[in-house]
């Protein structure tokens, strides 16, 4: 038997110690913006974990694809993991989100659609993850989590669609846009930095999160042998 | 697509059908359940205060949502008594056809529900149907299409795990978003008595997510199945 690796390797260490720089150059070395005061300081965490949500919904929805092509139970595992780390994004995204708007936009909550949408890829994890504590057959929860995977994706440019007509209160992009970001250097650093942390973060979390599977099958095979 | 796919299909909507008519139970406690839902829905608001004709919309499609809920709870939960579903797979008939059978049957079903509460949306709420029942009737099909794809799908799914019940609206509400919202858009502009050109961005939404749906969990059924 091989020697059992831990759960959370250098990349998690790492990641936390990015993380913790990142705040600290957030709070002590970033200017103060000069329409919104301190409070958009909470862009480089809101903006980096929807990033990283994104990322890791986008694996649940490739290993969805991937498990009913190949039927290989590490996909389905990747993809357990990578939506229980999504869900963890998502509360972030929506929980920083609402204490930026009530200074700025001066509400906690609009149906904008940018937020309607966040809202619903939480509903939709949520149900993808409780789904799958519900079916206790190995095969049929991957099966069945694959195909609730693969509609989810089907599924958000309709929700994007029918909330389009809403105007946003978003800002127009402000990194990604075709001349250079709109952003002084020091701030760009800081949410580059931020960013890196997070999707370090997110990437090693999901990697714990697998880890812990492999060892949680093992031990459910080990047992079941026992059990015969 | 063969035809023996949709005659097969038929084969399975017919049985469906048939213990439905012959029981009538399931239709009879729904269509309560959906008018009961329309009267209690005008206590939740001050009639005075909100014109009936821009609530009614919502009314009718979250209603609508809710009892077709009900529906296809039934449509794979009456295949669970005595292994009925093992009967049903070892027919030699396509996966594809034992979903679009059984869609096919919850349409009927679901219409037969939308043919009654329309009207008694109209009549309650005193609205003004005029010229545009066919047209109102055509949305609510193309909405119930969608609905029932998806629905049949996760009806499927849910009947297997151990907390259908629950399970069933948590992963179907995401998905009825977009059919509620087209459906619900449409109707009031309709009833408002603009233009058909304003309801038609609403149409398209469900025409696509009808087509998409319907194509997507066709294929994705067998996937559900024992294999």
């Amino acid at each position: 038997m091989t020697a059992r690796r831990p759960l959370f390797g250098w990349p998690f260490a790492a990641a936390v110690v990015c993380m913790v720089a990142a705040y600290i150059r957030a709070i002590f070395f970033t200017p103060i913006e000069a329409l919104q005061g301190a409070a958009q300081k909470i862009y480089y965490v809101h903006v980096s974990a929807a990033i990283s949500a994104y990322l890791a919904l986008s694996v649940v929805a490739l290993m969805s694809i991937v498990y009913l092509w190949l039927h290989d139970e590490r996909a389905d595992r990747l993809a357990e993991s990578a939506g229980e780390v999504g869900l963890v994004f998502l509360t972030i995204v929506l929980t920083t989100g609402p204490l930026w708007a009530k200074p700025i936009w001066g509400t906690w909550w609009t149906w904008d659609a940018r937020l309607t949408l966040t809202l619903f890829l939480w509903f939709l994890t949520a149900g993808y993850l409780v789904m799958r504590g519900a079916v206790d057959d190995v095969a049929m929860r991957a099966r069945y989590s694959a195909v609730l995977g693969i509609l989810a994706a089907l599924l958000i440019p309709f929700i994007h669609l029918s909330v389009y007509l809403f105007n946003t209160l978003h800002p127009k992009p402000i990194l990604l846009k075709p001349d250079k970001p709109s952003m002084p250097t020091e701030m760009l650093i800081t949410f580059l930095v931020m960013w890196g942390a997070c999707t370090l973060l997110c990437v090693s979390l999901i990697g714990a999160r697998y880890r812990y599977g492999v060892d949680r099958d093992a031990l459910r095979a080990l047992e079941s042998e026992a059990g015969d | 697509m063969r035809p023996a796919l949709l005659a097969s299909a038929w084969l399975v909507a017919s049985k469906d059908l048939r213990i439905e008519f012959r029981t009538r139970t399931a239709f009879l406690a729904v269509l309560v359940f959906a008018i009961l839902g329309v009267a209690i829905f005008y206590f939740a608001w001050d009639a005075t205060a909100v014109a009936a004709i821009d609530l009614a919309p919502g009314v009718l499609w979250v209603i609508f949502t809710f009892s077709g809920l009900l529906s296809l709870q039934r449509s794979f939960g009456v295949e669970q008594a005595d292994r009925a579903m093992d009967g049903l797979l070892l027919s030699p008939i396509d996966r594809e056809a034992i979903f679009l059978g059984k869609a096919l049957a919850n349409l009927v079903f679901v219409a037969g529900i939308l043919l009654v509460t329309i009207p008694a949306v109209v009549l309650l709420y005193n609205l003004p149907i005029g010229r545009t029942p066919v047209v109102l009737f055509a949305v609510a099909l193309l909405a119930a299409v969608g609905l029932v794809a998806v629905g049949t799908l996760f009806s499927a799914m849910a009947a297997n795990t151990r907390l259908a019940e629950l399970l069933l609206p948590m992963l179907s509400l995401p998905f009825f978003v977009p059919v509620v919202y087209g459906a619900a858009q449409a109707t009031s502009t309709l009833l408002a008595g603009r233009p058909m050109a304003e309801a038609w961005p609403f149409l398209k939404l469900l025409i696509a997510f009808d087509l998409v749906f319907l194509f997507a969990c066709t294929l994705a059924f067998p996937f559900t199945l024992e294999e």
